[in-house]
């Protein structure tokens, strides 16, 4: 048995020491305040009166408390911008949108993933390198010729490749674009979990006589579940978050744009009214910081496996 | 109390309809995967490996193909193209973008952006990387600052709306800039969002607030990453405070300030959120990104967008060629 060394994991590291002081603790609470106080006066804001919000700023609240989850109920259901219904539709949509265009590219990152790793061909590093590369392809450039194809079909001289779809009015384009937008990332972060797994037990499998989709299925995804999950948090926050593909694809009406589609409409309109404006923008926030506080250390996780390389 | 039930009743038939449409359309595309694994998991002999990689890699290869590459290459040409691509222009469309003066202020406030926020946010991240390490109860610090990273752009935005809101002195105050500004003996603080060049500095004040806690996270795993001989013995030598983290901290965490960078700056670049529900890209904020939505969506003029577009894959391009040079070179030490 050897004897674990204590001095090494102990000892903190001297640079952190030597910037540990005093003065360093209060630098760090006073950022944390400056961090966290916005979130706050949002907070405290959506839940005064709307005459309180006119008048005066949200500090005094702690002068007179005075609050309610009145501008909740009037922004989910009355509206109150205009003659729009309210934002639960748009709450709807987020959720319809961000479950399946997390599913999507991560079943199909996971796929392409153990494919390029295990069931190599000719080219496959080459084909792994295209997809890391299309990371930097910017949003902008996709959306007018992606629009179009929806829209206009694909077209070479006269033939056509592929018709017109209607897809107006349904979610099957912002899905789609997430879903492509999304799969160079999630392809390259899968494939370093998937291309480390032992070599020993996938070769077992196969002497066992298990397809590709077998050990696919029972010994791939089961094996991956933490790079799985790390990643969906980050493309479901992703997607939640996202404007651009939604403003693109969605539009802005009830029928399929997501809240940040709608909240951005309402912060731009002029005549504002903060009490609901407030409780619109933190409804929006709940879900994604409920996910972010409790997966924490997947989110986190996930991160870093794209960031500190080694 | 009647209509808002009414209201509630057809929300949530609304909501329910919606779901269902959700989770059939999961439910089918598991399905079919399912079906479809089970098919060619039957199928033997010479065909299992072509017949793997065409239904492992088959779908990941056409959406992107559809979503990334033929788009990519569309928009280049488009770029080259009018309004509504029926002439070809040649390069006017770029002409036009270089020296129209309004976009050449656009490419401007972009770079200060490029420049300003990006370091602002990996620094800032950097000192607190040091600093909270060794703090008791650090990971609530850490969770408070990282918070913003789960914000949407959008409501980030609307946070801050919030703080810089200006009114006439005489009123009372509803912004907390305002506020603090006013209690600190500032009696006619000028109205933030309007002021020309101050916006664009207090929009990136929004910036540096979301992205800062993802730069702290992350250098600090690199940070703790160091093994501790290197200090003892840089330590030893005589290294103390600033000296130590300037010959040895940054040398080792280099690699990972750089990635930091680059991801701060591709989020910039391409972020047209904040300017989008701030300003709307008015009172001299306006940046490559959303001029280039405004240009296609709102101008509909598809040439200009598509050439903007291209300019902005063109900045994009270094960024990417290192970050690929630097997964190369990994890759051959591994």
């Amino acid at each position: 048995m050897k004897q674990p060394t204590t001095r090494t994991t102990a000892q903190p590291g001297a640079v952190r020491k030597a910037f540990s002081s005093p003065l360093a603790s209060v630098l760090v609470i006073a950022v944390t305040v400056l961090w966290t106080i916005p979130t706050v006066g949002l907070l405290v804001t959506s839940l005064r009166p709307k005459a309180d919000v006119a008048s005066s700023g949200w500090w005094e609240v702690f002068v007179h408390p005075n609050l309610g989850f009145e501008n909740y109920h009037a922004v989910l259901f009355e509206g109150g911008f205009g003659n729009s219904a309210g934002l639960m539709p748009f709450l709807v949509n987020s959720v319809a949108i961000a479950v399946p265009a997390t599913v999507f590219p991560l079943v199909l990152a996971a796929m392409a993933a153990y494919a390029l790793a295990w069931v190599r061909f000719r080219g496959s590093d080459a084909v792994f390198f295209v997809i890391f590369a299309l990371q930097v392809v910017p949003l902008q450039m996709a959306l007018i010729p992606l629009l179009q194809l929806f829209s206009g079909g694909a077209h070479l001289g006269s033939v056509t490749i592929l018709p017109a779809l209607d897809l107006r009015g349904t979610y099957a384009p912002v899905w789609l674009a997430h879903t492509a937008f999304a799969l160079p990332l999630a392809i390259f972060l899968l494939h370093n979990f998937i291309a480390q797994l032992p070599r020993d037990l996938m070769e077992a499998a196969i002497v066992d006589g298990a397809s590709h989709f077998k050990i696919f299925r029972s010994i791939v995804l089961p094996l991956c579940a933490p790079a799985l999950a790390s990643f969906a948090i980050f493309q479901f926050l992703w997607v939640w978050n996202d404007l651009l593909v939604a403003l693109t694809f969605a539009g802005g009406t009830p029928e399929v744009a997501p809240m940040t589609a709608r909240l951005a409409q309402m912060a731009g309109s002029t005549g504002q009214r903060w009490e609901l404006l407030t409780a619109g923008a933190f409804l929006s926030l709940i879900i994604p910081l409920a996910v972010f506080f409790a997966l924490q250390r997947y989110f986190v996780r996930g991160l870093l496996a794209g960031s500190v390389k080694g | 109390m009647p209509t808002d039930l009414v209201l509630a009743n057809s929300a949530w038939t609304d909501a329910t309809i919606k779901f269902g449409n959700s989770a059939g359309a999961v439910a089918g595309f598991v399905g079919i995967l399912l079906v479809i694994f089970f098919a060619a998991g039957r199928a033997g002999g010479r065909f299992t490996r072509p017949l793997a990689i065409t239904v492992m890699l088959g779908p990941a290869v056409l959406l992107l193909g559809i979503g990334l590459v033929v788009p990519l290459v569309r928009t280049v040409y488009l770029s080259f193209y009018n309004d509504d691509s029926t002439r070809f222009l040649g390069g006017a469309n770029f002409g036009w973008a270089l020296t129209t003066s309004h976009i050449q202020e656009v490419l401007l406030t972009t770079l200060l952006w490029l420049l300003i926020a990006p370091l602002a946010a990996t620094g800032l991240g950097l000192l607190l990387a040091l600093l909270v390490d060794r703090m008791r109860g650090q990971a609530v610090y850490k969770s408070l600052i990282f918070m913003p990273m789960a914000v949407s752009l959008v409501g980030a935005s609307i946070i801050w709306k919030f703080v810089y809101e200006a009114r006439d002195p005489s009123q009372p105050q509803v912004g907390l800039l305002s506020r603090v500004v006013i209690a600190l003996g500032w009696e006619h603080p000028p109205n933030w969002i309007l002021s020309q060049p101050l916006n664009t500095f207090l929009l990136m004040v929004v910036m540096v607030w979301v992205q800062t806690g993802f730069a702290m996270v992350v250098l600090s795993a690199a940070i703790k990453a160091i093994p501790d001989e290197i200090t003892e013995a840089a330590r030893l030598d005589g290294a103390t405070g600033i000296r130590l983290f300037r010959s040895v901290t940054v040398p080792m965490i280099r690699t990972t300030i750089v990635v930091v960078l680059t991801t701060v700056m591709i989020t910039t670049l391409k972020a047209f959120d904040i300017i989008r529900t701030m300003t709307g890209g008015n009172f001299g904020t306006q940046v490559l990104a959303n001029e280039m939505y405004s240009q296609s969506f709102e101008q509909y003029n598809t040439g200009r967008g598509s050439a903007l577009a291209v300019i902005l894959f063109l900045a994009v391009l270094p960024l990417v060629a290192y970050n690929i040079i630097q997964l190369r070179k990994e890759r051959t030490v591994r």
